[in-house]
């Protein structure tokens, strides 16, 4: 019983040896430093993977010209030729199998993201031909004269 | 609204003018009670090692209790924290892989060494008492009896001499853990004043004197709770001396004289550490209006303006300067010693309100404000830990522990110990 | 007695220190180690935002959201576009209604009705994060739960982060929240799984006025690091020194 000072020690030591039991158990073995510095690249390094493999589900043009090449066709050669499909479609994802049809947004709303008049004569949305919505034709669907494929009224 | 809808911050958080699309007040009650915690259990620990190391002999009376209550309230320093994590049950991350470029991984780290410092100290205290109740305990048969025998016999960790020379060693030892401990209940605090300081994107928060600022008013609140806790517990004393013994009796008269000895010595250092506090506060504020940098406009109008009240009336008004004013006016009377201590208590937390919360009252676009509204009656979980209720249920929970802690650690029988 | 004492104080206090250090953090892979697990080598993303092309369409914003999958109607969102108009007085009106997702409809600025006549001049401009070289989000997680990849992008582990909110305090641009869903910080991640696969980010596709743009720094010839190298170009809140990847064409004193 000579040095029961040292006793508090022992429990700390213990305490200690059990946290790191159980950090071994708890933490993933590829979490580090996965890189140059511990201030910026300190982390679990599958996480990175995890990433990567995240579903991207916008397809772009080209997924969408495999099979509907007639309307890719049509809409690059009007005034809508730089809008991606999936800007008014929705998202591809994996259409056709899933989903079997996609929604199309055919609200005025759409249209007018680009459309509605601003009164910004410096802007490059004043490069836009615009409309003031609340005056025109407002209970009517822009698509019900105005193809989206080939938006000009003197054409379509 | 469906679960998908509910943003962090959104339901009380209002917004006005231009503020940035994510910005909410995220760092709410509950990170308003850390620091408040926090100080005050630095600032109990701090009083107890007055006595232990520098033999303040004025403050023998509290010096025990404080350390005790030091201990319960060392849990609820982590309570906030752990309530306000979006990811409770991942709490323990901190302590299996701390980044140790973050002031919040250093949590881990100094919280367990201040709470392995307070409980040796208080091992160390309580030894001797131990090994008594132990053997006095022998051959009572009953439950809870039984029941405590084993307990102690735990806290003894086997060590069972108490011999002078070992009882000496014991006292040697507190006085080492104290010593320790003050540098590092400092430590504790002073860098939950660094995890504000230390955000570069917060204009209010940025600055070098935030730990030194949290430090000298975490011992402020600490002494202040210690006090106001010391005169109820002497109240309450003289209340029974007197129901027992009759008003005019002489042990009335001793409790009187000695609660206000101790309370007017305290006092003094009560008042040393607001000064303290106060000026550097006050330093900030000067300071950052002479070099008024691009982010004072905004500063001004959220101190001057939206939170004056808060900051002005509330916080230096009510919490500081009136009860600089009743401590300092010449015949001091318990009553209002305990007035003056809960107007500094509420100072502290006011300060700690316009700190965390007023960090967040202006936008980082410097165009806008956020105002909080503190949700009173809970209708989920979230509203319950970042609301009135979490906030109670964090100040309730040390006395609670304490009132637990002490059926096993007597720290109120202040007469008769001599450590 | 009093040797073993100190001793007993020494080694309590390095020991508590001691346990608490993650063994790995002294785990350096090899700089080849690192390129096999990462495969990042010559890569830095940047990004180029041209505000002279911004229309304020909000394609971008609703893009992202469906891309990423952050709550449609939530009030947070990776990437937003804010509107500024800085009227004769040099007073600068500013908004961002949903982060610009359904784009900009309305001449009203948060209800006030501003007189074409009083206009000075209007822009729109894009944010996102800023991918920093310098993240201060990343220097203060306390669990190593968000961090840069070797090509430069900062990500969240969603499995790790304990949801502090420290890393949204720590950020100057505000592009961190906490995910309505996942309860863990979420930002930008430069469609990470996008670009990685040779594709480009969902508004970098969405746009469709070449407003935003994305590239590889280091790469002399990519279109993006050539603008930035031959035109004058700014970053968003450069005072804070993380150092944005994000760079801007066309930026205003009046942007915050």
């Amino acid at each position: 019983m000579k040095n029961h000072v040292l006793r508090p020690l022992w429990c700390v030591l213990a305490a200690i040896a059990l946290t790191l039991i159980v950090r071994h158990f708890m933490v993933p073995a590829d979490f580090g430093v996965n890189g140059e510095s511990f201030t910026y690249s300190y982390h679990r390094l599958s996480n990175v993977d995890e990433w990567r493999d995240f579903k991207a589900k916008y397809k772009g043009r080209e997924y969408c010209q495999e099979c509907h090449e007639e309307n890719v066709a049509e809409t690059s050669s009007s005034k809508h030729q730089l809008i991606q499909c999936e800007n008014c479609h929705g998202p591809a994802i994996d259409h056709p199998d899933d989903p079997e049809t996609l929604a199309i947004d055919t609200s005025r709303e759409l249209c007018l993201r680009c459309h509605a008049s601003l009164p910004y004569p410096d802007n490059p949305r004043s490069r836009i031909k615009a409309i003031d919505p609340n005056r025109h034709n407002t209970d009517t669907a822009c698509i019900e004269c105005h193809n989206p494929h080939n938006p000009n009224l003197e054409e379509g | 609204m469906t679960e998908e809808l509910i943003v962090h911050g959104l339901e009380w958080t209002d917004k006005l003018l231009f503020v940035y699309p994510n910005e909410f007040i995220y760092w709410s009650i509950q990170i308003v009670m850390y620091p408040y915690m926090t100080g005050l259990v630095a600032g109990a620990f701090v009083l107890s090692s007055l006595y232990h190391v520098f033999g303040q002999k004025d403050l023998k009376e509290m010096a025990r209790f404080s350390l005790v209550f030091s201990l319960a309230l060392l849990p609820v320093a982590m309570m906030p924290l752990m309530l306000h994590l979006q990811q409770p049950l991942r709490g323990m991350n901190v302590m299996f892989t701390p980044h140790f470029t973050s002031a919040i991984a250093a949590f881990g780290i100094v919280f367990s060494t201040y709470a392995v410092i307070v409980l040796t100290e208080i091992w160390f205290v309580y030894r001797q008492y131990f090994v008594q109740q132990t053997i006095a305990l022998k051959g009572k048969e009953d439950l809870a009896s039984t029941f405590k025998r084993t307990l102690y016999h735990v806290l003894t960790l086997g060590a069972y001499d108490i011999n002078e020379e070992a009882v000496a060693k014991d006292k040697k030892a507190v006085k080492i853990m104290a010593a320790i401990g003050i540098p590092v209940a400092g430590f504790l605090h002073g860098y939950a004043g660094f995890i504000f300081g230390s955000v570069k994107a917060n204009a209010l928060w940025m600055s070098p004197l935030m730990p030194v600022i949290f430090i000298m008013s975490a011992v402020v609140s600490g002494i202040a709770l210690c006090m106001l806790t010391y005169i109820i517990i002497m109240e309450w004393k003289k209340l029974m001396a007197t129901l027992a013994r009759g008003r005019g009796d002489e042990s009335v008269g001793k409790i009187r004289g000695a609660e206000m000895e101790v309370i007017a010595t305290t006092s003094r250092y009560l008042i040393m550490f607001l000064v303290a506090a106060i000026s550097l506060e006050m330093l900030d504020l000067i300071f950052r209006g002479y070099t008024a940098m691009k982010s004072w406009d905004i500063l001004r109008s959220v101190m001057f303006e939206e939170d004056f009240v808060k900051i002005f009336i509330l916080q230096y008004g009510m919490g500081n300067f009136l009860p600089f004013l009743l401590l300092m006016l010449p015949g001091l009377t318990i009553r209002r010693t305990a007035l003056a201590l809960v107007l500094v208590l509420f100072g502290v937390f006011m300060m700690r309100w316009n700190v965390v919360i007023g960090g967040q009252a202006f936008s980082l676009s410097f165009e806008g404000f956020m105002h909080y509204h503190l949700p009173i009656i809970p209708h989920n979980l979230e509203t319950f830990k970042e609301g009135l209720a979490g906030a109670i249920t964090v100040i309730a929970t040390p006395f609670i522990l304490f009132w637990g802690i002490n059926k096993i650690l007597p720290s109120l029988n202040i007469v008769d110990n001599d450590l | 007695m009093s040797c073993s004492r100190r001793k007993l104080l020494k080694s309590a206090l390095s020991a508590s220190v001691a346990a608490s250090l993650p063994l790995s953090a002294f785990r350096f892979l090899s700089p080849a180690e690192c390129k096999a697990a990462t495969g990042t080598e010559g890569t830095r993303w940047g990004f180029l935002v041209d505000t002279n092309k911004c229309v304020g369409c909000g394609f971008c914003v609703k893009a992202c959201k469906k891309e990423n999958e952050v709550p449609y109607d939530a009030p947070v969102t990776r990437t937003w576009v804010e509107r500024y108009v800085v009227t004769k007085d040099s007073k600068t009106h500013i908004d961002s209604p949903m982060g610009g997702r359904d784009g900009f409809t309305d001449p009203k600025i948060r209800g006030e009705e501003i007189a074409p006549a009083d206009i000075a001049k209007t822009f729109f401009v894009p944010k996102l994060c800023n991918q920093c070289e310098n993240p201060a989000c990343v220097q203060v997680c306390p669990v190593g739960a968000t961090y840069q990849t070797g090509d430069g992008v900062v990500l969240v582990d969603r499995k790790w982060c304990i949801g502090c909110g420290y890393c949204i305090m720590a950020c100057p641009y505000g592009v961190r929240f906490f995910h309505p869903v996942h309860k863990v910080a979420e930002k930008c991640t430069f469609c990470y799984h996008r670009i990685s696969n040779g594709q480009q980010t969902a508004c970098v596709d969405a746009c469709s006025f070449g407003a935003r743009q994305i590239g590889n720094l280091l790469d002399q010839n990519d279109p993006v690091t050539k603008i930035i190298m031959t035109e004058r170009v700014a970053v968003l809140k450069d005072e804070y020194g993380t150092k944005p990847q994000v760079f801007y064409l066309g930026l205003d004193r009046n942007v915050r």
